[in-house]
């Protein structure tokens, strides 16, 4: 097991390190900082001097190391836009990406699974067909699409929800802000969650309506209906609790993703989380904050790998046979 | 945010019990951030205008951008290389200390520091000289006639605050430690910032010891930016926001049509212009190998010549653009109806092609940015199928602003044949326009550092001096005229157009649309 383990944490080392050389080569493509940094009639001497003050003109492998040795200690540097600690900001925007995720994975549950169910036990009902041909709406429509699509409808037009923004925020404890606690927090958490969630929203309905259709044709419960269990029982007590087995895995996974790619979303609405603060700074060169963006999304996506590894090894027990 | 509201709600309360006058809180919403608040750490209009509202330099500009006393009362030159300036008496910053003649001196240290981007607001060598508590010397080198133009966004700082918190140092991007200046405000203006969090939300409220009679009604200002245009005029059209911009032209008529929104338009005093290489003995990209067509000035008006401009007016830019013949917008220079452009004739456009030898035309490639003027692309597209009538082929190279900069300017080695580029003089002057785009330089940009074409006409250079310390305003103009048109006879640059602004704006609320793209909440009204 630990054996196990520690092969695991070096694996996630190494694909850690491969993320930063490799975010660290992009940044040599995407422009010149220093032009996002001063206006356009400073002198080419101070371009000069403030290049040489960011150390930009290190050779490349003087500058990678530079950049391993702090981001080892956590330290990202300084934006280059908000003259701030890449940290600090960091720290400031992801509660408001981490309650935009949850909001969004939860809504795709509460929404995708009851629909899953009925689709799967209602083939041939025309709620069914409705439920599948929205859930295609909701796989090849992109986000921005939905998002302007939702603010036209129900920010513009009906005046229901606010199209952009958390809203009023409450600050708990010295760095967490939420937006759970005010009525316009709540308002304005509808339309991005929607807009986020719808994808893994019609994902987790077709997968349930899937294996709904596939567990409905097993032995045991064609028997259980024989022995004249009663429908609700033995739809939801025997088929739905072998359904969930796959969706709690891909439910795992996807949060991940929810996490990572709220970038769309977060700009469509102004969401301040750290998907739009990524953005912003690719549009303006801001290098340590595209950097510790990306070093961040690594680092979730390898521990999240990292645990479903480590639950496999408990779940899977012929990970465990047959070792010394 | 508790403890805000309260602090609000109390304050609130206690202005209901003075008088009955409902407080107005101003949201508007911009397409950028507003990122660190030290006012000498970008030279760039969005951040000068919002700083302004917090901030006040010695002079301000009106909402017809003519100069007006601000933190001086008045000034006179007494001696041709001295100025006086006597400071205004009673002022306050939002503190409370008191704004002396030991501010300015401390603000003219700090803006021509190290990692300060406003180093030319006051020149070099300039020295100053407190004469009492209320009477500032600047003590110049030689004449200069334009030295106070760009004061209105040199905003003075308290030097007691600054010290205090350890904020001497202009904030810079290498910094390692968060600079307080770049987190808080401290000016003389109508409004204090009270709290700013970089990217997400600003929030300015009135401030009541304010020096001169407050002419908005506007109690607390809310700014948020918004990135994406489609939300920002969704935020406007729902009633979200009273004022939106900049808002795309393709949405102006939605916005019009909308019951309770208005979208103002108005010249703009950015220059939209295309510049050509004629530096370089055999151009970068060009199939013309061993000589560079483009020191031709035959060629040059060729490709003046095959300009459809209206075309490009009405087509591209909605007829949201002024045509122009010279360098610098008409509203910023009284001789400038003098000039007028070659008219559009692809037909003279060819013979004179064919007379410089190029008959059948050549090949050039163009930079152009995509993402930094109104629709500058598409003009870029517009100008490539124009010049095709007469023979050239262009190929267009459009990228993103932070690589196109990075190409065309002296840090990429002005890397570029052909190109499309916006200027505007930031002292309002021409002076600004010739010292930067007009003058000789060599290769590494000593001179004038965008004339990224690299012409050296040393006529133009040495008006351009003249220009400098030409006191008589009469004799002035007529020397910039004189620059002016030897640019525009050798066809140095191709002038376009200046483009439009356009401010969404909720009709409850009357604001001035400044040529300069500043937003100045002290000319608000919201009823």
């Amino acid at each position: 097991m630990i054996g196990f383990a520690a092969r695991r944490i070096l694996q996630a080392l190494i694909v850690m390190l491969v993320v930063a050389l490799l975010a660290f080569t992009m940044f040599r493509f995407v422009g010149d900082p220093i032009n996002q940094m001063v206006g356009i009639e400073t002198s080419i001497e101070e371009r000069e001097a403030l290049r040489e003050r960011l150390g930009l003109n290190d050779p490349v492998a003087v500058q990678f190391f530079r950049f391993i040795t702090n981001a080892a200690q956590f330290d990202f540097g300084t934006s280059y836009q908000f003259r701030q600690p890449v940290s600090e900001l960091f720290a400031k925007r992801i509660p408001a990406t981490l309650e935009l995720s949850f909001t969004s994975a939860l809504f795709a549950l509460i929404v995708g699974i009851p629909m899953g169910i009925y689709a799967g036990l209602n083939r041939e009902s025309p709620i069914s067909k409705l439920f599948l041909s929205v859930s295609l709406i909701g796989i090849s429509l992109p986000t921005f699409f939905i998002g302007i699509l939702l603010i036209f409808l129900f920010s513009v037009t009906l005046q229901w929800l606010p199209s952009f923004g958390r809203g009023e925020t409450v600050q708990i404890g010295s760095w967490w802000t939420t937006g759970f606690l005010t009525i316009s927090g709540l308002k304005a958490l509808i339309l991005p969650s929607i807009t986020l969630g719808l994808y893994q929203m019609t994902l987790i309905m077709r997968l349930i309506r899937a294996e709904m259709l596939e567990v409905i044709r097993t032995d045991y419960i064609k028997f259980a209906r024989a022995r004249g269990l009663p429908d609700r029982l033995v739809n939801f007590r025997h088929a739905l609790k072998n359904t969930l087995v796959p969706v709690i895995t891909i439910t795992g996974l996807q949060l991940g993703a929810i996490i990572a790619f709220a970038t769309i979303t977060e700009t469509v609405f102004q969401w301040p989380g750290m998907g739009l603060m990524f953005l912003q700074a690719v549009q303006n060169v801001d290098i340590p904050i595209m950097s510790a963006y990306l070093m961040l999304t690594a680092f979730l996506f390898v521990t999240i790998n990292f645990i479903v590894d480590i639950l496999y090894f408990f779940i899977d027990p012929r990970l465990r046979v047959g070792r010394p | 945010m508790i403890k805000r509201t309260v602090v609000i709600a109390a304050a609130m309360l206690a202005a209901g019990t003075g008088s009955a006058v409902q407080a107005e809180t101003l949201k508007y919403a911009f397409q950028g951030a507003l990122n660190a608040l030290d006012p000498y750490s970008l030279n760039e209009t969005f951040t000068l205008s919002s700083l302004g509202n917090a901030y006040e330099g010695l002079t301000r500009r009106g909402a017809d951008l003519a100069i007006e006393p601000a933190l001086a009362e008045s000034w006179e030159i007494i001696e041709p290389n001295r100025w006086r300036f006597h400071l205004r008496k009673g002022v306050k910053f939002h503190n409370g200390n008191d704004f002396t003649a030991e501010d300015v001196a401390f603000s003219v240290d700090r803006v021509r520091s190290e990692g300060s981007d406003l180093t030319t607001r006051v020149p070099a060598d300039a020295k100053v000289e407190i004469v009492d508590d209320y009477t500032v010397d600047f003590v110049l080198t030689g004449p200069n006639p334009i030295l106070n133009y760009e004061w209105d966004t040199f905003y003075i700082m308290d030097k007691e605050w600054t010290t205090e918190n350890d904020a001497v140092k202009v904030t810079s991007a290498s910094d390692t430690t968060p600079n307080y200046a770049a987190l808080h405000a401290n000016g003389t203006g109508p409004f204090k910032i009270v709290t700013h969090e970089a990217g997400v939300k600003t929030v300015y409220e009135k401030f009541d010891g304010w020096w001169d009679e407050a002419k908005h009604n506007i109690d607390t200002v809310e700014f948020t930016p918004i990135g994406s245009d489609a939300t920002r005029v969704a935020a406007l059209l729902s009633g979200e926001m009273d004022m939106v911009y900049p808002i795309p032209v393709q949405d102006i008529k939605r916005i019009n049509d909308n019951a309770g929104t208005v979208a103002l338009t108005g010249p703009e005093l950015r220059t939209i212009f295309l510049g050509m290489d004629q530096m370089r003995d055999e151009l970068l990209y060009s199939d013309v190998k061993g000589k560079n067509p483009l020191k031709d000035a035959r060629v040059r008006k060729a490709f003046y010549q095959a300009i459809d401009i209206e075309g490009i007016k009405k087509k591209v830019m909605r007829d949201l653009s002024n045509p122009s013949a010279i360098m610098i917008s008409p509203l910023l220079f009284s001789k400038s109806d003098e000039f007028e452009r070659y008219p559009y004739d692809p037909e003279a456009a060819k013979a004179l092609l064919a007379e410089a030898g190029y008959a059948d035309g050549f090949s050039i490639g163009m930079d152009c940015p995509n993402d930094r003027y109104v629709n500058d692309e598409s003009i870029c597209q517009a100008v490539a199928s124009m010049l095709a009538r007469i023979g050239v082929k262009v190929n267009l190279n459009a990228q993103p602003k932070a690589k196109y900069f990075a190409k065309i300017l002296a840090s990429g080695g002005y890397d570029t044949s052909f190109y499309l580029l916006g200027w505007t003089p930031s002292s309002f002057d021409s002076w600004n326009v010739l010292d930067n785009l007009m003058n000789c330089r060599d290769e590494s940009g000593k001179g004038s550092p965008f004339n990224n074409g690299g012409f050296c006409d040393e006529k133009i250079d040495q008006l351009t001096d003249e220009i400098l310390v030409e006191i008589d305003p009469e004799k002035r103009d007529n020397l910039i005229a004189e620059a002016f048109r030897i640019s525009h006879e050798n066809a140095y640059y191709i002038p376009l157009h200046q483009q439009s602004l356009a401010w969404g704006v909720s009709d409850k609320l009357d604001v001035v649309l400044r040529a300069d793209n500043q937003f100045k909440f002290r000319f608000v009204t919201k009823n």
